[in-house]
């Protein structure tokens, strides 16, 4: 892709756009970047406003979204701190379990062949 | 039912004819509207799917609002191809013509000067993406010999973490320095979210740079370069856009950022802010 443009400079071929471009990318140009004007059939500036907070807020940050009720990444424990406690937990349990288990298997016999 | 005037874009008058068949917003082909020396560029939409409550509910709407945003980012973009668009954010509606040539009037020195600004530059973007830890083989996590180990082993898990993250803060730094003294100027957007853009790795660097056009081969070979430097790091590069992110009208109230000014100045700031602060949420 090497065609002059009218206002000099070679034309480098598109990276990672058109179709293929990611919806985050296009989402947060057209949706929060650009000249903003309130038209006149009043699409109102303040809602257009917080749609666009919305919507920027899923694609952009965990918390706000969560706000949303949108949390499904909560479980992930590469995600949320709450996650890692819960991890945590799972692990504290299966070793606890272990511990009785070994405990079980030392003592075991003895009572197991005393009656 | 009578259509309402969408505005992709507006520009200086330009002479290459656009892409016969070229497609917007709702199916219809963009057309150009001449007024005061400048350039609107419209697509007539249905007012049933345009008009307040009706917008209100389609931009709630992902699958629509997806569809939406790239046929506008479609004819913005084969705008760029052959003129320097001021791009409009997504929904601008008017009811007729006239009211798209009222709004021309009342912004014309403001599209002027944004147009002067722009004039032979494109935005690229640049992301730079911490790659998901490699899984660790599994003998290594099975089976702690002791509590102890158990304990140690955490310990460097997490002490490995903090390195991976503070290597990668490093690295999108220096990267973003030899960027920005490429760049005419540049925005930080907020990191994205790995989980909500689809995206895998930890998003550090969320960039956009004003580039000539002239100059953005050695811009792309620049970052083409940087891509095998960094172990465990992805640099993404997105672009030409149209100089969306430079094309906001809070150029005229934040000092700094007007025509002309080199990073640094106004900018500066407020990258300075953005940097590794927001990076650092959500680990």
């Amino acid at each position: 892709m090497t065609s002059r443009f009218p206002e000099g400079g070679r034309f480098p071929e598109p990276y990672g756009q058109g179709s293929g471009a990611n919806l985050a990318d296009i989402l947060e140009r057209v949706l929060d970047k650009g000249v903003v004007i309130a038209g006149d059939i009043r699409i109102n500036l303040l809602d257009i406003e917080l749609l666009t907070i919305k919507l920027r807020l899923i694609v952009a940050s965990v918390d706000k979204a969560k706000e949303m009720g949108i949390d499904w990444w909560e479980t992930d424990p590469a995600l949320s701190s709450r996650a890692r406690r819960d991890e945590l937990t799972r692990e504290n349990t299966e070793l606890r379990e272990r511990l009785a288990r070994l405990e079980e298997l030392e003592s075991g016999h003895a009572p197991r062949e005393a009656p | 039912m009578i259509g309402l005037r969408y505005v992709y874009a507006v520009c200086r008058p330009f002479g290459t004819p656009l892409q016969a068949e070229l497609t917007g917003v709702a199916g219809a082909p963009p057309g150009l509207l001449h007024h005061h020396g400048l350039v609107a560029v419209v697509s007539t939409v249905p007012e049933a799917d345009f008009c307040e409550d009706a917008l209100k509910a389609h931009l709630e709407d992902l699958d629509w609002l997806a569809a939406t945003a790239r046929a506008h980012q479609g004819v913005v973009d084969a705008l760029t191809t052959v003129t320097t668009p001021l791009p409009l954010r997504l929904a601008t509606v008017f009811r007729d013509d006239s009211a798209v040539r009222m709004m021309i009037e009342s912004r014309e020195d403001d599209f002027r000067r944004l147009l002067d600004r722009l004039h032979g530059r494109v935005e690229w973007g640049v992301k730079v993406y911490l790659e998901p830890e490699p899984a660790e083989p599994v003998a290594a996590v099975a089976r702690p010999a002791s509590g102890r180990d158990y304990l140690r082993s955490r310990r460097r898990h997490s002490h490995e973490q903090e390195e991976r993250w503070q290597r990668a803060e490093r690295f999108a730094h220096s990267l973003h320095e030899r960027l920005a003294e490429r760049a005419e100027e540049f925005r930080m957007h907020r990191p994205q979210n790995s989980a909500l853009s689809g995206t895998p790795g930890q998003n550090v660097l969320n960039a956009a740079y004003l580039v000539p056009r002239a100059h953005s081969e050695e811009f792309v070979e620049l970052v083409d370069r940087t891509k095998d430097e960094a172990p465990g790091m992805r640099v993404e590069l997105t672009g030409p856009w149209a100089a969306y992110s430079f094309s906001g009208e809070e150029t005229g109230s934040r000092p700094g950022t007007q025509s002309g000014t080199k990073p640094g100045a106004g900018a500066g700031t407020e990258s300075g802010a953005g940097f590794g602060a927001e990076a650092g949420e959500g680990r």
